[in-house]
């Protein structure tokens, strides 16, 4: 019997990235974007495990873990560290702040009692700012896991909270 | 193809989606099916029609009529009155800006649209909608009648310069481009918009996106190049998908790949989608982040020109840029030129934002005043309140005040007044921001997404920040003002990219037109627009409060105590300024004192 182990879903969900994006420099952070898609974030095997399959007998792909991983540092949308249930994403860009985005965001950072980039014990929740989305006509705006809500008020935190699992 | 009595657009741009349009369109589909109006009415999902921040909208046509704010509740309302009984639904009518037939696109007062003209107006998921709308056009005119030089030469007559903010002429780096005698060459489209408050280059892609990629091969055609990308922000799911449908039917259609209409010229594109970093807007570090890397830039020269993508000349100019190129050709250099102030020629597309009463985007001439903008297209600022700043070009850009309303809007005239045109984001503040929170804002922004490779922008910025945070705090000292103004220049000297040389310019400009509030801050301990925290506090004015209680049960901190019909009073050791008592009294009876 095979016991799955977090080893070998992270070596297969690296492998289909990799043959849905290509084995070639270039695609890297497409992979890694695939990546931290299918798992909330970029653990380290996942760096040995591209590392491994990008260097292909006929065409090699130099590339070391720690270039990987200066990757997902370098770039916002990649995490390596693990995240909650639930990512909220909230703009704090100017068109948003000057509209009262602020109020929004130490209403959030209140009732979750979280600060920027952290999780909440029950992993329910990871807090983020993001940089802007184009939303700015309908500011303050929140974004929650791939739902967005527009010209969100303080008070409407605890509504649109409860309508997460 | 099926032919309908009706068609209604529903507009499901990302700001109409936070509203709810999709629930809209559900609830039109299920009541057309109910009605058994399913093959005489099309519902068809569009972008941005004009009027998100009020959304959901929708306009049916061929009548012309635009509804707003309707909630699928509404619908089987809307549907029986509208279509059933052919009576116009006033209450959801959007009145205010009449639509005639022929003018469907002048939405507003002083708009012209070029680059702006289809969206809202067609299916983007459908490459015959543009065809219909003369698409494709220029790009025939071009391999059958043009030669690459007689190309250039037309963009260069019609003076159109890069509008991804540096004004640089498109048709002189096409011309260098075109120069360098390596091969293969290549063509980039920068889509990643990232200064905040800019959302223009989103609605084209979403809106129009094959206007971008027949601008693209047009391009391509007049500098040699036989492979584009378009690296596009992640931050923009919705027009990644619309460019990666319209790059799909465009092959379908022969417009590219190899032997593009049967002609000896091949050509072809994909999407790149970046994965969050601001500083991937500057070419070099977007080229980087095409080839795998870490989004650094790089000096220049060598020109992503000259050595650019995979070391090959490589032509990078911005969305909406390129949106142009086809209608600049369809019309003619001197249709164009004919637009604008003698060094800016055409249109601008300016995203609004901030505390005017018609926030989003726009289109207006080259060489329109920011009052006009302000005032006129934008409506005013909100709640009757009075103007104070508007940041043009970024969050590198400048804050210019009222002595600069009147300014013609170009890029030499925006550079004077000491700001840029950038990408072309506008955020209109009024009298309750304080330029020093604004300023120490868009350093923490330029701060975080500084990529670390020079020492000037990433040691700088960071001391910037701290001397603006310690004036917020109130800790500000004599000689704060000076430092500032020194470190800003050194900054903006030194650093390699056009982040790092841009990042002190709101510190700047606001040192230069707003000092008084930098001095109130420093010397007076006081934050004149009552926005600083540390600086201000709460009180409840006895003689307003009724003890409703409001207050105290939506402090976050309960630091309001108080009986139910006394007087109530908050606690200011324990209050942390958050201001949502303000917010919620429904007497205004909470003063903000500082």
């Amino acid at each position: 019997m095979i016991v799955p182990t977090i080893e070998r879903d992270v070596s297969t969900i690296v492998k289909e990235a990799i043959e849905k994006h290509g084995a070639t420099g270039d695609a890297l952070i497409p992979i890694l974007r695939e990546i931290n898609h299918a798992l909330g974030y970029i653990p380290g095997e996942a760096f040995r495990e591209v590392r491994k399959q990008v260097h292909t007998p006929t065409e090699p792909v130099y590339v070391s873990e720690s270039q990987l991983y200066g990757l997902a540092s370098f770039y916002d949308m990649l995490s390596t560290k693990p995240r909650g249930r639930h990512v909220i994403k909230f703009c704090e860009n100017a068109p948003c702040h000057v509209v009262g985005g602020k109020a929004v965001w130490d209403s959030l950072c209140e009732t979750l009692d979280l600060k920027n980039g952290e999780t909440t014990p029950d992993k329910k929740w990871t807090l983020v700012t993001t940089s802007c989305l184009g939303l700015c006509s309908v500011g303050p705006v929140v974004l929650i896991d791939d739902d967005l809500y527009g010209n969100v008020s303080p008070d409407q935190i605890d509504g649109i909270l409860e309508r997460y699992e | 193809m099926a032919f309908y009595r009706s068609h209604v657009l529903v507009c499901v741009d990302p700001e109409c989606l936070a509203k709810g349009a999709h629930e809209v369109v559900d609830a039109l589909q299920d009541e057309f099916i109910a009605q058994g109006l399913l093959d005489e009415i099309q519902v068809l999902e569009t972008s941005r029609i004009g009027g998100c921040p009020n959304g959901p909208e929708m306009m049916v046509y061929p009548e012309g009529i635009h509804y707003i704010g309707m909630t699928p509740d509404d619908i089987p309302f809307l549907v029986e009155e509208h279509f059933l009984k052919g009576r116009i639904v006033e209450r959801f009518r959007e009145v205010i800006k009449p639509i005639v037939d022929e003018e469907l696109g002048a939405l507003r007062p002083k708009e012209v649209r070029v680059v702006l003209r289809n969206c809202g107006q067609i299916d983007p998921n459908n490459i015959e909608d543009y065809l219909a709308t003369d698409g494709y056009q220029a790009l025939g005119k071009v391999l059958f009648e043009m030669t690459p030089e007689g190309v250039i030469d037309e963009v260069l007559k019609s003076g159109l310069r890069g509008r991804g903010g540096a004004g640089f002429p498109a048709a002189k780096k096409w011309a260098i481009t075109r120069a360098v005698q390596d091969n293969p060459k290549y063509m980039i489209c920068n889509a990643d918009e990232g200064d905040p408050g800019a959302f223009m280059n989103r609605r084209v892609l979403e809106g129009d996106p094959h206007s971008v990629i027949e601008g693209m091969i047009i391009g391509a055609y007049a500098v040699g190049a036989s492979y584009g990308y378009i690296y596009c922000r992640a931050e923009y799911p919705v027009a990644v998908q619309t460019l990666n449908i319209a790059i799909a039917q465009a092959r379908e259609f022969g417009l590219l790949g190899q032997n593009i209409l049967g002609t000896d010229f091949t050509f072809d594109l994909e999407v790149r989608v970046g994965a969050g970093a601001f500083v991937c807007g500057e070419e070099t570090a977007l080229i980087a982040s095409i080839m795998g890397m870490r989004g650094e830039p790089h000096p220049r020269p060598p020109f992503p020109s000259v050595k650019g993508v995979w070391d090959k000349p490589s032509n990078n100019n911005n969305v909406e840029t390129y949106s142009n190129v086809p209608q600049i050709i369809l019309n003619g250099a001197a249709w164009y030129a004919s637009m604008g102030t003698e060094k800016s020629k055409g249109t601008k597309t300016f995203a609004v934002g901030g505390n005017v009463v018609k926030p989003g985007l726009i289109e207006v001439p080259m060489g329109i005043t920011l009052r006009e903008i302000i005032f006129d297209v934008a409506g005013g600022i909100k709640d009757g309140r009075k103007f104070k700043a508007v940041q043009t070009g970024g969050p590198m850009g400048g804050c210019l005040t009222e002595q600069h309303l009147d300014l013609q809007l170009d890029y030499e005239a925006l550079s004077k007044a000491g700001s840029m045109m950038g990408s072309g984001g506008l955020v209109v503040m009024d009298e309750t921001s304080c330029m020093v929170d604004i300023a120490r804002f868009f350093m923490d922004f330029t701060q975080a997404e500084s990529c670390g490779k020079c020492t000037p922008c990433r040691v700088g910025t960071r001391r910037i920040l701290e001397l603006l945070q310690k004036i917020y705090d109130g800790k500000g000292e004599d000689g704060d003002i000076e430092k500032l103004e020194d470190l800003c220049f050194e900054v903006s000297r030194n650093s390699l990219c056009g982040l790092g040389q841009g990042a002190p310019v709101p510190v700047i400009s606001t040192l230069k037109n707003f000092r008084a509030e930098y001095e109130a801050h420093i010397y007076e301990k006081r934050c004149p627009a009552k926005v600083c925290r540390p600086l201000i506090r709460m009180e409840i004015q006895e003689p307003i409060c009724t003890g409703c209680t409001v207050c105290a049960r939506n402090c976050p901190v309960d630091a309001i105590r108080g009986e139910r019909r006394q007087v109530h009073h908050i606690d200011d050791q324990a209050c942390i300024r958050c201001g949502i008592c303000v917010q919620v009294c429904n007497f205004n009876a909470i003063a903000v004192e500082s």
